[in-house]
C-alpha cells in the first residue's frame, strides 16, 4: 500500500517536472472522457425528452387510418371507407376505448383581412380535444348545435394567430377558406413541437360536418382518419385488438383476408424513436470512443518520448538497486495516474457541458452514472494498456548502457 | 589485512563482446582477490579491460566464463533480479559523472536505495541525513544537484553510496570530473571511510597520482592483470591538499 503511494507521489513529480507535455496528453484522454460522458448523457436526454413529448402527446392515442386492399392481385382505388359511424360503433363495443373522434384535414390557406396563412385546416369533433390533448385556452368550443349545424366556425392554433392578427384579438374576428368565412370562436392553448419537429399550434380547428361540406367535399360521415383513445396505458393492446374486431365485422371482411384500415399506436412510435435515438447514441459514443483510443496512444507516445529521456535515471535506479518490477511499476503507475487525471478531469469537464447544456436546451440531463465508471475504468485500463508497452521497454534496459546514456 | 576475509573473488574470469561477427576479448581470465578492509585501485588505458572489470564487480555485468564470488555469495550467473538484490545490498556505487536524479533534492538522492530496500519513510530520512552529514553535507538537505558544485555533488553521491552501509564502495573515475583540490578532497573522504569505517573501496582510475592514494594498485592490460603491487606508502589525501597552493574557497565546480 505504501508502496503504491510511494509510487503515485513519484508518479506526480515527473508529470508535474514536465507540464506542458503532460498537459497536453492529459488533454487527449480529457477530451475523450469528455465526449464520451456527454455523448452517452445526451442520448439518454434525448430519450427521455421524446419519450415526454410522445406522452404528452397522448401515450395511449391510437391512430385509425384506411389501407388499400389487394383482392385477387387488383389493389382497389376507392380505399377509404372509414366513417363516423365506425367511430360510433367503436365508442359504443369496445370497452377498451374512452374516446374516438374523426378526423379529416387538408393543407389550405387562410386569410383575414390583408393578412394570410397557409396552415392544415382540419374537420374534427369536439372529442378531438381530450384525445388529442389539446384544449381551448381563450374563446369557447364548438357548441354541439354548431357541430349539427355544420356552423362556419374555427378554434386556431397560436402561429396561426400570429400570421394573422399579430398582436390582435383573434375571438369573434373573421378568417375566410376558399369562398366561406369564418368566425373565430378559439384559441388554442400552445403546445409546441411534436416529437417529429411539427408545430402543433399550425392549425386550424372546424367541426368535421363543416369541413366535408366547404372545405373538402365529401360523402356523408366520411373520414380521414378516427383517433381513438385507449382507457388506460397498459390497455392499448386490448383496444387495438377490439378495434380490428369490430371494424372487421362491420366492413364484411373475412377472417383471412387484409384489412381496409390499418391501426397505428404510440407504442410503435415510441419503439422507433427509440431506435432511432439508440442507434444515434451507439455510434456517436463510438466515435468518442475512438477519440479516448486516440487518446490512449498520445499517452503511450508521451511515456515512450519520457522513457527515452529518462535512460540515464533508469540506469541509476537500477545501478542502485531497483529491480525489473520497480522499474516497470514506476512507468506503469504514470501512465495509469497520467490517464486517470485526465479521466477525472474529462468527467468533470463533461458534467459541466452536460450542466450547462440542459440549461440551454431545457432539458433536465445528467451525469449517467454508468457512464462515469465506465469512464473511469476506461482511462485506467488505457494508463494500463498503453503504459505497459514504454514500461516494459523501461525495465528490460540494460543497467551499463542506460548509464552510459548521455 | 592480509588475514581478512575475501570480498571479492574472480577466477579465471573471462568477458566477450560478440559484434557483427567480431569477438571483442575484454578479459582474458582474470584471477583476484580482494579482502575486506582493502583500498585497491584498479588503473588501465581505455581499452585495456578495466571498465569492465568495474562492470562486473558491480554486478552489472555478467561474465562469460569464470567464477565471480562476492561476499561468499556465487553472483556470477544470478538473475537480473538477484543481481538488483546484490547490488542494493552490498555494493555502493560512485559514478564518474556523480549520476545524481535531475531536480531531485540531495536528501531524496540518497533516500533512494532504502527504497528499493523497502525501508520506511522516517527511518529512511533519519539514515539519508546521517550519512549526509558524515560526508560535511548536513546544510544542503534540499538543494537539488545543479544547485550544487561538482564536488558536492560528488559527496552527495558519496552519501547516496554509504546510506545502505555496504561493504564494498565501487568508485568509477570518481574524479574524473573534478579539479585537483576537489579531487584530493574527494579521495580523503573516502581514505577516511576505509581507514575509520573499515569499508572496502575498489576505485578505477587512469590517472597514477589518483591511484597512488589506493593501498593496493592493480594495473590492467588488454584484458589481463599486468602488475597488482603493494603500495606500503599510499599518498595521504589530507596532506596533499594541504600542499596544493592556497585559493578561492571553492574549487570550480566542473
Amino acid at each position: 500500500m505504501t508502496a503504491i503511494l510511494a509510487a503515485i507521489r513519484l508518479a506526480l513529480r515527473a508529470i508535474v517536472r514536465s507540464k506542458l507535455r503532460s498537459t497536453l496528453t492529459v488533454l487527449g484522454i480529457l477530451i475523450g472522457v469528455a465526449a464520451v460522458v456527454i455523448v452517452v448523457a445526451l442520448g439518454t436526454g434525448v430519450q427521455a425528452q421524446v419519450l415526454g413529448q410522445i406522452s404528452n402527446l397522448g401515450a395511449n392515442v391510437i391512430f385509425i387510418f384506411p389501407q388499400s386492399t389487394q383482392t385477387s392481385g387488383v389493389r382497389s382505388t376507392d380505399v377509404n371507407r372509414l366513417t363516423e359511424a365506425d367511430g360510433r360503433a367503436l365508442l359504443a363495443e369496445a370497452t377498451s376505448i374512452a374516446n374516438v373522434a374523426p378526423f379529416s384535414s387538408t393543407g389550405a390557406q387562410v386569410i383575414a383581412g390583408d393578412r394570410n396563412a397557409v396552415t392544415q385546416v382540419m374537420g374534427v369533433s369536439r372529442s378531438y380535444f381530450p384525445v388529442r390533448g389539446f384544449s381551448v385556452g381563450k374563446g369557447q368550443m364548438f357548441t354541439e348545435s354548431e357541430e349539427l349545424l355544420k356552423a362556419k366556425v374555427v378554434i386556431i392554433g397560436e402561429t396561426v394567430r400570429e400570421k394573422l392578427f399579430g398582436a390582435g384579438d383573434p375571438i369573434g374576428q373573421y378568417v375566410r377558406i376558399g369562398r366561406y368565412p369564418y368566425r373565430v370562436v378559439g384559441l388554442l392553448t400552445s403546445k409546441g413541437q411534436s416529437p417529429f419537429g411539427e408545430d402543433q399550434d399550425d392549425r386550424v380547428l372546424m367541426p368535421i360536418g363543416s369541413f366535408r361540406a366547404r372545405v373538402v367535399p365529401s360523402p356523408p360521415g366520411r373520414v380521414q382518419q378516427l383517433i381513438a383513445s385507449a382507457t388506460d396505458e397498459r390497455t392499448v393492446d386490448r383496444a387495438v385488438a377490439q378495434i380490428n374486431a369490430i371494424l372487421r365485422q362491420r366492413h364484411g371482411i373475412e377472417p383471412d383476408a387484409d384489412p381496409d384500415f390499418g391501426i397505428r399506436t404510440q407504442a410503435e412510435f415510441r419503439k422507433s424513436s427509440e431506435e432511432i435515438v439508440g442507434t444515434l447514441t451507439v455510434l456517436l459514443s463510438s466515435i468518442a470512443a475512438v477519440s479516448l483510443l486516440v487518446g490512449g496512444i498520445g499517452v503511450m507516445n508521451i511515456m515512450l518520448v519520457s522513457v527515452t529521456e529518462r535512460t540515464r535515471e533508469i540506469g541509476i535506479r537500477m545501478a542502485i538497486g531497483a529491480s525489473a518490477a520497480d522499474i516497470m511499476t514506476q512507468f506503469l503507475v504514470e501512465a495509469i495516474v497520467l490517464s486517470v487525471i485526465g479521466g477525472v478531469f474529462g468527467l468533470g469537464i463533461g458534467a459541466g457541458v452536460i450542466k450547462a447544456l440542459g440549461g440551454a436546451l431545457g432539458w433536465s440531463l445528467a451525469l449517467p452514472m454508468p457512464a462515469v465508471i465506465a469512464a473511469m475504468a476506461t482511462s485506467t485500463v488505457i494508463g494500463v494498456v498503453f503504459g505497459f508497452f514504454p514500461a516494459r521497454r523501461a525495465a528490460l534496459m540494460d543497467p551499463i548502457v542506460a548509464l552510459r546514456q548521455e | 589485512m592480509k588475514d581478512a576475509p575475501p570480498i571479492i573473488e574472480f577466477v579465471e574470469i573471462h568477458k566477450d563482446y560478440v559484434t557483427e561477427a567480431v569477438v571483442v576479448r575484454a578479459l582474458r581470465g582474470v584471477n583476484l582477490t580482494i579482502r575486506q578492509g582493502e583500498f585497491v585501485a584498479i588503473i588501465g588505458q581505455s581499452g585495456s579491460g578495466k571498465s569492465t572489470m568495474m562492470n562486473i564487480i558491480g554486478c552489472l555485468d555478467r561474465p562469460t566464463r569464470g567464477k565471480y564470488i562476492l561476499d561468499g555469495i556465487d553472483v556470477g550467473s544470478r538473475s537480473n533480479d538477484a543481481r538488483a538484490i546484490v547490488r542494493n545490498h552490498l555494493i555502493g556505487f560512485v559514478f564518474q559523472g556523480f549520476n545524481l536524479l535531475p531536480r531531485t533534492t540531495a536528501l531524496e538522492n540518497v533516500e533512494l536505495p532504502l527504497v528499493y530496500r523497502g525501508v520506511g519513510a522516517a527511518e529512511r530520512r533519519k539514515r539519508a541525513l546521517a550519512s549526509l552529514n558524515a560526508v560535511g553535507l548536513g546544510a544542503r538537505l534540499h538543494h537539488t544537484p545543479n544547485q550544487l558544485s561538482g564536488g558536492q555533488q560528488q559527496r552527495v553521491a558519496i552519501a547516496r553510496a554509504l546510506v545502505t552501509q555496504p561493504p564494498l564502495l565501487l568508485a568509477d573515475e570518481p574524479t574524473g570530473n573534478l579539479d585537483t583540490r576537489t579531487s584530493y578532497e574527494v579521495l580523503d573522504l573516502l581514505q577516511r571511510l576505509n581507514r575509520e569505517q573499515g569499508i572496502t573501496i575498489v576505485l578505477v582510475t587512469h590517472e597514477r597520482d589518483i591511484a597512488d592514494c589506493a593501498s593496493r594498485v592493480v594495473e590492467m592490460r588488454d584484458g589481463s592483470v599486468r602488475r597488482d603491487i603493494v603500495n606500503e606508502r599510499p599518498t595521504d589525501a589530507a596532506r596533499a591538499l594541504a600542499e596544493l597552493p592556497v585559493q578561492d574557497e571553492h574549487g570550480a565546480a566542473s
